[in-house]
C-alpha cells in the first residue's frame, strides 16, 4: 500500500487548514454560499436533501485496516453511525454538520487520508481494478500509475474549473473489473514490444448521454502518460462546452468534433507539452511502485478448502475468486444483504472489516465499483474462520454478480437530484428473488438502479437497469437490457413504457422468465439477449 | 476602476488600456490585449515580443479556460505582465499564480492579508508548470529542473 512521505502529509494537512479557513469565512458571512460552493464542493462536501454529505476519497479503493477504522470513527462520531461505500469506490457520509467538516478532514489527514475533489468541476478520485496485484490477468499492476496520477491531478492548477466533473480509471488485464470505457478517461496499460505502455480511450460515460470511450491513442509510454493527460485536459478545458451542463461532459466534445478530430488536437497540444518536462522520472514510478510490492506470502500452503458445509460451500463459490498465489484466495465481501441498503456498512461492520484485513489480508482492504469489500490475500486455510466472523455480522451474503448484488444510486432518499427512489426498489427485487437457489440458477446477472437521468446507479451498463423518472408527480421506473460495463462494454436498451414501484419488480422476474426459457447450455443473461434480441422481452412485458 | 494586485517585481504594473484580441490584429503599436474566454491566446503567439500586458478576463469564477490561456502564453515565452481579471476571488489565486498570471484586478476587491495567507499556505507543488517551483516528484528524485 503507498504510504505518505513528508509531502504527501504536508500537502494534505495545509488542505485541511485551507478548508478550515474558507468554513470560516462561509459561517463568518464573508463568502457568500455561490462562492463557497466550489470551494466545499473540492472537498467533498454537498449539500442534499435534508444535510450536508461528505465524500471521502479511497484511492483506486486501496485502503488499510487503520484507515478503514477511522472511517468507523466518523460514521460513529459525526453522523449516525453508518457509511455508504459508493461507485466510484469512495465513502460517503449523509448526515453531516458543516461546522464539523473542517474536524473530520483532520481526523482523515490523521490517517493518510482526504475527501480532496471528490466533487466538483475537477479530476475526481481515480479508480481502478480491485484486484490490482492479486489477479494472475494483468500485465503489471495498475495502482502504482492511478497513485501517481493522483498526485498529479490533486490541486492541479489549470484543470480545477474544467466544463465539469472528470473521472478517470486505471486497469491492466484485458478483463475489466472497473468499467473503464465508461470513464471521461480510461486507461489500459498494455505490453508492446516488451514495453509497458498506456493504451488511452477519452469520452465514455453515464449521465443523460451514455458512451463508450474511443480510443484516442493505442501506446503511451510510461514516462508520459503525464503531458499527454495534460494535452487531453487541456483540449477539454479549451473546447468543451460551458453553456449547457448537460453537454460539457468530454464524451460530448470527443462526440461533437470526432475522435480524430479531437486526437489531433490532443497530438498537437502533446507535441509541444512532452518537450515541457512535465513528466515525473520513471524513478518515481518506480519509488510508488515499491509501496505495491506483494505482501510476504508463505510458500507450501495447501489449495484445499473443507466444503462439508453446504452455506460455507455456496459462500465459497460466490464470493472466493481465484489468487496467482498458491494456497490463497480473493474473498469479496458483500455489502447487499437481502432486504438491506446496497453499499451501506454500519460503523461495527467497518470495524470488523478492519480487524478481519488486519488478521487475514495483510492489513489491506479494497472497495469495488459495484459496492462491495474486497480482501485480497487470504489464506484458504482461514476461508471457514473468516466466514464465520462475517456471518456473525451479517456480511457474509452469497451474492457476487447475482440479481441481488444491486448497483443502487442513493435515490430519493436522500439526494437531491433524484427523481425517484433507488433503494426501496433494490431491497423489493432482492426480496423476491431472496433465494440463493435461485439466484444461483440465473446466474451472473448485474442488475443496476438510478433513480434519475445522471446515472449514478449505472444503469445503462446493467444487464439489467431500471431508471427512475417523474412522471406527472409519480415515480415511475423504465427498464433497461443488454448493459455491460465489462470488457465486452455495451448500453443497455430502454425495453418500452415504464412500470410503477412494484411494476418494475414484476418486470424484472419476468425478463429473468424470457431468459431461463430461452438460454442455451453455459449462456449469462447478457449472451441470451444478445442472441435472441429485445423482441421475446418485450413480447412477454408489454403481453 | 478596480483596485491592482500585482506580484511582479517592484510591484510595478502596466498602465496601459488593454484592446481587444480582434483590435490588437490591426494595432501593429497596441502593447496591452485583453482576452475573453473563447478566445485563442496562440493568436497572440507572433507578436510576444511587442506585448507589455495581457489580461485575461474572467466573466464567471468557474469558467476556467484563462487558466490554460495563462499557461500557453508562459510556455511559449511570454514575460510580459499577466493580469486576471473580472470574477477572480481570493481561493483561485494560487492556482492562477501557479498557471503564470502576477496581477489581479477583480471586480470584487481582494483582501491583501487574505491573499498573502493563501499564497503563503501550501508548501510545495505535484505538477510542474510554468510558476519555477519545484514540483514534488523533483524534490523527492533530485532532478535537475529547467
Amino acid at each position: 500500500m503507498y504510504a505518505y512521505d513528508q509531502y504527501d502529509q504536508a500537502m494534505v494537512d495545509a488542505r485541511v487548514a485551507e478548508f478550515r479557513d474558507q468554513t470560516a469565512r462561509r459561517l463568518a458571512g464573508q463568502l457568500t454560499e455561490d462562492q463557497f460552493k466550489p470551494l466545499r464542493l473540492m472537498n467533498g462536501l454537498y449539500l442534499q436533501l435534508h444535510a450536508y454529505m461528505l465524500r471521502v476519497a479511497i484511492p483506486y479503493g486501496t485502503l488499510s485496516g487503520r484507515q478503514m477504522r477511522m472511517l468507523a470513527h466518523i460514521a460513529r462520531k459525526y453522523d449516525r453511525d453508518y457509511g455508504h461505500f459508493t461507485t466510484r469506490q469512495n465513502i460517503q457520509y449523509n448526515w453531516i454538520r458543516l461546522a464539523d467538516a473542517p474536524d473530520i478532514l483532520a481526523d482523515l489527514a490523521s490517517v493518510e487520508m482526504h475527501a480532496i475533489q471528490t466533487s466538483g468541476n475537477c479530476i475526481r478520485n481515480i479508480s481502478s481494478d480491485q484486484y490490482a496485484g492479486v489477479s494472475a490477468d494483468e500485465v503489471t499492476d495498475p495502482r502504482p500509475l492511478a497513485e501517481l496520477l493522483r498526485q498529479w491531478s490533486s490541486f492541479h492548477p489549470e484543470f480545477t474549473y474544467l466544463p465539469r466533473k472528470f473521472k478517470i480509471c486505471v486497469i491492466a488485464s484485458e478483463q475489466d473489473r472497473a468499467a473503464m470505457r465508461l470513464h471521461d478517461i480510461g486507461i489500459e496499460l498494455v505490453k508492446k514490444d516488451g514495453e509497458i505502455g498506456a493504451r488511452i480511450f477519452v469520452g465514455g460515460g453515464m449521465g443523460r448521454t451514455p458512451m463508450v470511450a474511443p480510443e484516442i491513442r493505442d501506446f503511451v509510454p510510461f514516462g508520459q502518460v503525464v503531458s499527454y493527460l495534460e494535452a487531453c485536459l487541456r483540449v477539454y478545458n479549451r473546447y468543451g462546452r460551458r453553456d449547457n451542463k448537460y453537454k460539457a461532459r468530454i464524451k460530448i466534445l470527443v462526440h461533437e468534433l470526432g475522435a480524430d478530430e479531437y486526437r489531433a488536437r490532443v497530438e498537437q497540444e502533446f507535441a509541444q507539452m512532452k518537450t515541457l518536462g512535465l513528466d515525473p522520472p520513471l524513478a518515481e514510478l518506480e519509488r510508488i511502485a515499491a509501496h505495491f510490492a506483494p505482501p510476504p506470502y508463505e510458500t507450501g500452503l495447501s489449495d484445499a478448502i473443507d466444503l462439508s458445509d453446504r452455506d460455507f460451500a455456496q459462500w465459497v463459490s460466490t464470493q472466493v475468486k481465484p489468487h496467482k498465489v498458491p494456497g490463497y484466495a480473493i474473498v469479496n465481501i458483500s455489502l447487499k444483504p437481502i432486504g438491506g441498503i446496497p453499499g451501506d456498512a454500519s460503523s461495527a461492520q467497518i470495524d470488523l472489516m478492519a480487524d478481519l484485513a488486519e488478521r487475514y489480508s495483510f492489513d489491506e482492504l479494497r472497495v469495488t465499483h459495484a459496492q462491495n469489500i474486497v480482501l485480497a490475500h487470504v489464506r484458504k486455510a482461514d476461508l471457514p474462520a473468516l466466514w464465520k466472523a462475517l456471518e456473525g455480522a451479517d456480511l457474509a451474503t452469497a451474492n457476487l454478480d447475482l440479481i441481488s448484488d444491486i448497483i443502487a444510486c442513493p435515490g430519493l432518499d436522500y439526494c437531491s437530484l433524484a427523481n425517484a427512489r433507488s433503494i426501496p426498489v433494490a431491497q423489493k427485487i432482492a426480496q423476491r428473488f431472496a433465494d440463493v437457489g435461485r439466484q444461483q440458477e440465473l446466474g451472473e446477472l448485474k442488475l443496476k438502479i438510478s433513480g434519475c437521468i445522471n446515472a449514478c446507479g449505472h444503469h445503462h451498463a446493467g444487464n439489467i437497469g431500471i431508471l427512475g423518472v417523474d412522471r406527472k408527480g409519480v415515480e415511475n421506473y423504465q427498464l433497461l437490457l443488454g448493459g455491460s460495463g465489462a470488457e465486452d462494454v455495451a448500453l443497455g436498451q430502454i425495453t418500452g413504457p415504464g412500470f410503477d414501484e412494484d411494476g418494475i419488480v414484476d418486470a424484472v422476474e419476468k425478463a429473468t422468465d424470457v431468459y431461463l426459457a430461452n438460454r442455451t447450455e453455459g449462456e449469462r443473461f447478457v449472451d441470451t439477449f444478445r442472441r435472441i434480441g429485445m423482441a421475446p422481452f418485450k413480447e412477454a412485458l408489454y403481453a | 476602476m478596480p483596485e491592482l494586485h500585482s506580484l511582479r517585481d517592484g510591484g510595478e504594473a502596466a498602465e496601459l488600456p488593454a484592446v481587444t484580441l480582434e483590435a490588437f490584429a490591426g494595432q501593429s503599436n497596441a502593447t496591452a490585449v485583453r482576452i475573453e474566454p473563447g478566445e485563442d491566446a496562440r493568436e497572440l503567439l507572433p507578436h510576444l515580443d511587442r506585448i507589455a500586458l495581457v489580461e485575461v478576463n474572467f466573466p464567471s469564477f468557474g469558467d476556467g479556460r484563462g487558466y490554460s490561456a495563462a499557461r500557453i502564453l508562459r510556455e511559449a515565452g511570454y514575460a510580459g505582465e499577466l493580469r486576471a481579471v473580472g470574477d477572480v476571488l481570493v481561493d483561485q489565486i494560487r492556482h492562477m499564480v501557479r498557471c503564470g498570471f502576477d496581477s489581479f484586478a477583480p471586480d470584487q476587491p481582494l483582501d491583501s492579508a487574505l491573499v498573502e495567507a493563501v499564497l503563503g499556505r501550501f508548501p510545495g507543488a505535484y505538477q510542474k508548470t510554468v510558476d519555477g517551483i519545484v514540483p514534488i516528484w523533483a524534490k523527492r528524485h533530485g532532478v535537475s529542473h529547467g
